[in-house]
């Protein structure tokens, strides 16, 4: 297995960056274009939330073999306040910022999996997959 | 300052987005838009996103704020070219881009801005039907 890249999200353009870098990941991958593109806005919904109202953070990149699957796994961590109720955070058009409240609840659909663990005051983090059919 | 460019002609403003933008650089279109709604009295808006790789919540909302606050000032926005994948996708999210009108290319684009001012096909002058 290649070993995991990890993407430091401290400004906007990081954000840009994040999104670079799944999508060549995806690509060399062999994900299609409807897949890739679904990854990419995935990570582009968690990289902004970590950016956002994480204040920052890390992305961690890298491809997946489990039962002889593959896939792409993310994982995108901050330091931040962290989440009181992730039930609520994952329900479309709840939002405590400016944007739509669709981040989260979307990310996990564009993905096949999606874990979240945040504890206030500590910082969140969120792990989603996209196995390769 | 990165800027998208913005174009006039006749009375619309036309915008393709070739970039993959940050957060900022769609907010500062959203401005410039306005801005030059109002300083040239244009009455349509064609934004073209065939090069965009993808389109997230936050550039689906700014679309949608172009939409409303051109509509606020008299204008009408179609937004052109948006890849098939970008299309899935965006449903997928969530977003539906409601008020957003869309058109398969620039060509259906045009002729809807052009139809809901009135003009015949084709026609886009500047010194009205005269």
């Amino acid at each position: 297995m290649d070993s995991p890249e990890v993407v430091e999200i401290r400004s906007q353009s990081d954000i840009v960056l994040v999104r670079q870098k799944v999508r060549a990941l995806a690509v060399q991958l062999g994900f299609s274009l409807v897949e890739q593109t679904k990854i990419v806005t995935a990570a582009s919904e968690l990289a902004r939330n970590t950016f956002d109202h994480g204040k920052g953070g890390t992305a961690t990149l890298e491809i997946l073999d489990r039962d002889q699957q593959r896939g792409l796994r993310l994982i995108f961590e901050d330091q931040g306040a962290g989440i009181a109720n992730v039930e609520l955070a994952l329900q479309d058009g709840y939002t405590t910022g400016k944007g739509l409240g669709l981040g989260l609840g979307g990310a996990k659909r564009l993905m096949s999996e999606f874990e979240i663990t945040s504890e206030v005051g500590k910082g969140t983090q969120v792990k989603v997959i996209r196995w390769l059919h | 300052m990165e800027r998208i460019p913005i174009l006039k002609m006749g009375q619309f403003l036309l915008v393709t987005i070739q970039v993959d933008m940050h957060d900022r650089l769609a907010l500062t279109l959203q401005d410039d838009l306005t801005n030059r709604i109002v300083k040239t009295g244009a009455r349509g808006v064609l934004i073209d996103i065939s090069s965009l790789e993808i389109v997230d919540s936050f550039i689906g909302r700014v679309l949608g704020n172009i939409s409303t606050v051109a509509q606020i000032l008299d204008a009408q926005t179609v937004v052109v070219g948006m890849q098939p994948a970008v299309a899935i996708t965006l449903v997928e999210l969530g977003l539906s881009l409601t008020g957003v009108r869309t058109a398969l290319n620039v060509d259906a684009g045009m002729a809807l801005l052009q139809h809901s001012i009135g003009l015949p096909p084709g026609e886009n002058s500047d010194h009205g039907q005269s």
